[in-house]
Parts: structure tokens; C-alpha cells; sequence
């Protein structure tokens, strides 16, 4: 019975090809671009997670940042940790008040001694850089493009570097001023195409930074990996890469010798969440007389939960626009389905007489709406599967095909077949049959 | 077999205009009989035949179909009794458009619930019997005006109905037609035995017939049992 009317809603869909590809526009579009949106959102969100945990999932920055301050903007990123307030910053001090803080505001190689020796192994590093500033690596008519940062040997914990050849700044490097560097194969390649990368260490390079010469010898390789959108359309000859070199000898250079953001790596044992909130109860003590600064804390996990939810807040706002669609589609759905009421009243007239009791003749509608927008639905979910496997590589993401929302489509198209069926089939079943065969 | 006993129809009962189409109709038909009803338009023939049809009810009077008595039934039960009981012949054809005359004459045992096999071959073998068993998967658009007929015909025997209700069967047809349809009753009438009741207004086709019932402002005037040999290839007037 229940198949014998869903092919008879075929045939009868097939009889009307142009009218029901009109009638389920609506629903494949809005199934699709619902599908489409939430795929594209959750591949995004799933490589931003995964280029972010590459970061090290138990990483816990500490920030100099300003007391009251709640949201703003400047600086990559701005986010708000589970102790509120708490901020990120890259690059220099971002103050949108305008004020500075002075040294004495800032994280002093003291302070991070006495944090070490507080946690004591609670914490595995404590990975401290400074930015050097953009420089160009030269050799005759050849040159590489580098970012100069001054780093400790934590800092290796952090940055979680392929290391091809050599080692990473040490501790010992920073305690004797060595000019050594650690620098990218990329820049070898730049810098001295042709010659294997083993036999680049030791090399002596020359870093012209403005109008400064300065000179490292290569003591480490690491694998250059370019991260997400970054340096598209750049070419491999004028890619910038990372250029490591001991923190004491970047602090040499620089007037302000204390840190506005620190980076404290969780030891092993240790939760990652009761770290942090160790962490911010020690720098609100430490930071307790002053007025105007204070030590935000706040970890990696807490961040990708904000992204990602900030992210999904996103998808799910935009699919619900989409949705609208699906209504505009279920009302157009029962609009057809009046029209073709009104047309087949004769032929509803004619079943009764045959026999139809007002089940069959309700059925027979209902079977047919809910026909038709389960059709527009599977339309629309290939369609939207499709339009997010194009879309999706455009924004650095692997396509994703979500299989619950698929389902959930299904069904929903379902659901919106027997809605906007409802009346129309009604209506056919309650048509009086003597009326009905009268019909002209 | 059919038993009206005071049948009476009234239509805007208790206002202004109330409109009495049959007065207290009594008539009897038995099994077997081919019934003529005949009357002018206004005549109360369309209301009676929708009350046989069991497509309506009486106001007053009682309506029993073999046995059954029709009035007090739900609007789901006349659909029974009309399915089991009553095949249709309709002046405009109504066939299913877009559906093949094989569909056409499915629908009655849809309805009644036969299996789908025994449907096909009880279809098929109706189509043979009114000559369209080379039509079979044609479309009604596809077919003429007395094929469309033929396939009705058929499709009013699907279920081995008590009575054939036929309105005005050759009314759209040309006299040809006509009397190849005619003759398709007549046959249907002596080899299968059915019982069945031409409504018309042609007085020409209801000589073939063996009982002519005149209504006339919705009371029956004569009814007049006559046996007339009939001769099959004889021409008429429509």
C-alpha cells in the first residue's frame, strides 16, 4: 500500500518533471546549503584545532595585560581564558589605554627563577623569546629572509621544531653569549643551494638587520614548514623563516630587558587546568600592589574551546538562516500540493466512487509531499556534500562529510513533507465525491 | 436486490429555497435486471442515481442494497459498499489520467486490498473481454473516446460488483461508438448476468432495455416491465 503510493508519486512526479524541480528548489537549497555550512565549519574548525594542538596542548602563556581590561582590539589574538581577562599577545606590548607598563611591571628573569623554584617540577620549562626584528641572511648575490627571535633553550619545548641536523639553542649558548643560530633548511637551501644540508653546520653566516651586520655560525636545522595561509604567494627565494639565536645575546640589543609574555610549559604529571589555576593565583599574589597590571593566565585547550566554539556559534547562526529556506521550500511544497488537489478533484472524485475511503485518498497526497521534498532533501544533501568538498579547500581545510547531519537532513525533509502535506491531503480527503466528479 | 422505499431528497432543508428533488420514491429492482431510467434534466435522475451509487444518502426513506440497508452508514462504509458493490460508468469517462488503462482498471481492487499479481492478471483479462487487450500500458489520452469507455467498463467490473450504475454512458460518443458500447452492456448483461441500470435520456437505447422507469419532478411516472427482443447490428438514431 505505503510503496504502491510512493511509486505512484513518482510516476506522477515524473509526469510534472519541470513543476517538481520547481516545487523542491526550496528544499535543495536550503538541505544543501545547511549541509554545506555545517561541513565547511567543522573542517575548519578541526584543522584549526589540529595546526593549534601542534602548538603543544600543554602550553600555558602568562601575559602582562592591563587591570579591567575585558575585550579589545590589536594584537593576532585576543581571547578570554577561564580566569577571565586573560589575554594573548604576539609581538610588542599592545596598551589600549595608551599606557605602558614600565619594567618594573613586566616578568624579570628573577621572577621567572622564583616561579621555577615555586612549581619546581609542576612545570617542565619555562620557554622565554624575544623578538628580533625582520633581517636578511647575505652571501654575494644570494639571500634568505629570516625573523630574528632570541630564545632560551625551553624554548624548544614550545616551538616543537623537526630538528634535521644539529641541535637547538642551549641553555649553555645563552649562559656564554654564543653567536650560534639555529636556522630553517629553507634558508640553507636560499642561502646555499647545491651544498647538503649536514655540511651547512658551522657554517658562518652574515644577518644584515637595518644598517647592522651581524654574524652566526649554524649550529641547528630545523624542517621549515609553512603554517596555514600564511606566505601564499610568496615565492620559496623570498619566504621569511624562523632564525633562533641565544636570548642573552638578543637582550644585548635591546633596552627593555623584562618580558611581557612568558610561556610555561606543564610538566608531565601535572594537570593542565589546575596548572593554570595555580599559576593565576601565583601572579595575582605576585601582582597583588599593582594597580594598573596584572598577569593574565591561560592555556592552549581553553583557547582551541573557544575557537571552536566561537566557530561552531558561527555555523550554527548561518545554517539557521539557511533553514528559513527549508520553511519557504515546505510552504511551497503545500502550495503545489493545493494546486494539484484542486486540479486531480475530478480523479479524487472518480477514487472515491471507486472506493477510496478518506485514508486512502489522504495517504495518496501525503505519500506524494513527503515524495517530493524527500527527494529535494537527497537532491540537496548530495548537493551540499558536493559544494563543500569544492568550498572547503579554499579555506586550507580538509572536506569533511558530517554523517549525523545527513540523517538529520533526512529526516527533516521528511518531516517537512508531512507538514506542509498535511492540509492539502486533507483537504482532498474531505472533498464531497458527488462535488468532486461534478468538477470542471 | 435494490429496495427504495420512499426515498425522498431534499436540498436548503429549512430555508427559503428548500428544494424537494425526489418525493417519496419507492422502486424495486431485482437480480439480473437491465433497468432503464429516463427522465428530462430536472427530473430527480442524477439525485436518485447518486443515492443507488450510494455516493449519498437520502433524507428520508430507506435504501437497501442486498439487504444492506445504506443510510445510517458512515461516509467509510458507503465507500465499501460502492467498492464492493457498485461498478461506475460515467458520460465523461473518468479514467485516472496518466495511468494506463492496465492502472485504470487496478483501482476499484486496490482499494478492496487484492494482492498485486492477482490484480494485474484479473485486469488484464477485463481488458480482453471488452476487446482492449492490445491497449494495455496506452495512456487514456492515447485512446478514443470508446475505448476510453470500453476501459471504464472494465474497470466498473473489477470487483464482480451487485450492479452496474452507468450515467449517460454514450452520451460523449458518436452513434457508432454508441452502439458498439450499447452492445458491450448488452453482453455484459446476458454472459456475466449483471444487473444493470442506464441512465439516459434517449429513449431510443432505453427500448433495448427490459424496464423503463420515467421520473419526472422527481416522482416516478411509469414503470413499464417490457421484454423486447433485441437485435444486435440494428441502427439507431441517437
Amino acid at each position: 500500500m505505503i510503496f504502491e503510493n510512493i511509486l505512484l508519486s513518482l510516476q506522477s512526479l515524473k509526469a510534472n518533471k519541470m513543476r517538481s524541480l520547481l516545487t523542491m528548489l526550496g528544499i535543495i537549497i536550503g538541505i544543501s546549503s545547511v549541509i554545506a555550512i555545517v561541513n565547511v565549519g567543522s573542517a575548519v574548525e578541526k584543522t584549526v584545532n589540529e595546526s593549534m594542538s601542534s602548538f603543544g596542548a600543554s602550553n600555558i602563556y602568562a601575559n602582562v595585560s592591563e587591570r579591567g581590561e575585558q575585550s579589545g582590539g590589536g594584537g593576532m589574538m585576543m581571547l578570554r581564558g577561564p580566569g577571565g581577562g586573560a589575554r594573548i599577545r604576539t609581538g610588542g606590548a599592545n596598551r589600549l589605554s595608551g599606557k605602558t607598563p614600565t619594567s618594573s611591571d613586566l616578568i624579570s628573569d628573577n621572577m621567572i627563577s622564583e616561579l621555577k623554584e615555586h612549581f619546581g617540577d609542576k612545570i617542565s620549562g619555562v620557554s622565554l623569546s624575544l623578538q628580533g626584528g625582520q633581517g636578511r641572511g647575505q652571501e654575494l648575490e644570494l639571500y634568505a629572509n629570516v625573523s630574528i627571535t632570541g630564545v632560551n633553550a625551553d624554548y624548544e619545548l614550545s616551538l616543537n621544531p623537526v630538528m634535521l641536523h644539529g641541535r637547538f639553542i642551549t641553555d649553555t649558548d645563552v649562559e656564554n653569549y654564543s653567536t650560534v643560530a639555529v636556522v630553517s633548511d629553507r634558508f640553507v637551501y636560499n642561502l646555499f643551494p647545491g651544498k647538503d644540508l649536514e655540511s651547512a653546520l658551522g657554517e658562518q653566516v652574515k644577518i644584515f638587520k637595518e644598517d647592522k651586520i651581524e654574524i652566526y655560525s649554524i649550529v641547528g636545522i630545523y624542517e621549515y614548514e609553512q603554517m596555514g595561509m600564511g606566505g601564499l604567494g610568496v615565492s620559496d627565494a623570498d619566504t621569511t623563516t624562523g632564525f633562533y639565536i641565544p636570548l642573552s645575546i638578543e637582550k644585548l640589543k635591546l633596552v627593555e630587558k623584562n618580558y611581557d609574555s612568558i610561556l610555561i610549559i606543564g610538566g608531565n604529571t601535572q594537570e593542565v587546568v589546575a596548572l593554570t589555576d595555580e599559576l593565576t593565583f601565583y601572579f595575582n599574589q605576585l601582582y597583588f600592589n599593582n594597580e594598573n597590571w596584572t598577569v593574565g593566565v591561560t592555556n592552549m585547550a581553553s583557547m582551541l574551546d573557544s575557537i571552536s566554539e566561537t566557530l561552531r556559534t558561527i555555523t550554527v547562526a548561518i545554517s539557521a538562516i539557511a533553514a528559513i529556506s527549508l520553511l519557504v521550500g515546505g510552504i511551497g511544497i503545500m502550495n503545489i500540493m493545493l494546486v494539484s488537489v484542486t486540479e486531480r478533484t475530478r480523479e479524487i472524485g472518480t477514487r472515491k466512487a471507486m472506493g477510496a475511503k478518506t485514508f486512502h485518498i489522504q495517504m495518496q497526497f501525503l505519500t506524494e509531499s513527503v515524495t517530493v521534498s524527500l527527494v529535494g532533501g537527497i537532491i540537496g544533501i548530495i548537493l551540499g556534500n558536493l559544494l563543500g568538498m569544492l568550498v572547503t579547500p579554499l579555506m586550507d581545510a580538509t572536506p569533511t562529510i558530517d554523517v549525523p547531519i545527513i540523517f538529520l537532513s533526512f529526516g527533516f525533509s521528511m518531516l517537512i513533507g508531512t507538514f506542509f502535506g498535511m492540509y492539502p491531503a486533507s483537504k482532498a480527503a474531505k472533498l464531497d465525491p458527488i462535488e468532486a466528479l461534478r468538477y470542471e | 436486490m435494490i429496495k427504495l422505499d420512499k426515498i425522498s431528497k431534499k436540498y436548503f432543508i429549512g430555508q427559503p429555497n428548500e428544494l424537494e428533488v425526489l418525493k417519496g420514491l419507492s422502486v424495486s429492482v431485482d437480480k439480473g435486471e437491465f433497468v432503464a431510467i429516463v427522465g428530462q434534466s430536472g427530473s430527480g435522475k442524477s439525485t436518485l442515481m447518486n443515492i443507488i451509487g450510494a455516493l449519498d444518502r437520502p433524507t428520508s426513506g430507506n435504501y437497501s442494497l442486498d439487504d444492506i440497508p445504506i443510510r445510517e452508514m458512515s461516509d467509510n462504509q458507503l465507500s465499501e459498499v460502492r467498492n464492493e458493490k457498485i461498478g461506475f460508468v460515467f458520460q465523461t469517462f473518468n479514467l485516472i489520467p496518466k495511468t494506463s488503462a492496465l492502472h485504470n482498471v487496478e483501482v476499484p481492487m486496490f482499494y478492496l486490498g487484492v494482492p498485486k499479481k492477482q490484480r494485474r492478471a484479473r485486469a488484464k483479462e477485463l481488458l480482453q473481454m471488452v476487446e482492449m487487450g492490445d491497449r494495455l500500458e496506452h495512456l487514456p489520452n492515447e485512446l478514443s473516446g470508446g475505448q476510453k469507455q470500453r476501459v471504464a467498463i472494465a474497470r466498473a467490473l473489477a470487483n464482480n460488483p451487485s450492479i452496474i450504475l452507468a450515467d449517460e454512458p454514450t452520451g460523449a460518443l458518436d452513434s457508432k461508438t454508441g452502439r458498439l458500447v450499447m452492445d458491450l452492456f448488452h453482453k455484459i448483461h446476458k454472459e456475466e448476468n449483471k444487473t444493470i441500470l442506464l441512465i439516459t435520456h434517449n429513449e431510443v437505447l432505453a427500448n433495448e432495455t427490459e424496464r423503463i422507469i420515467t421520473l419526472k419532478d422527481g416522482e416516478i411516472i411509469s414503470d413499464s416491465s417490457h421484454k423486447t427482443v433485441f437485435t444486435k447490428g440494428t441502427t439507431y438514431d441517437f
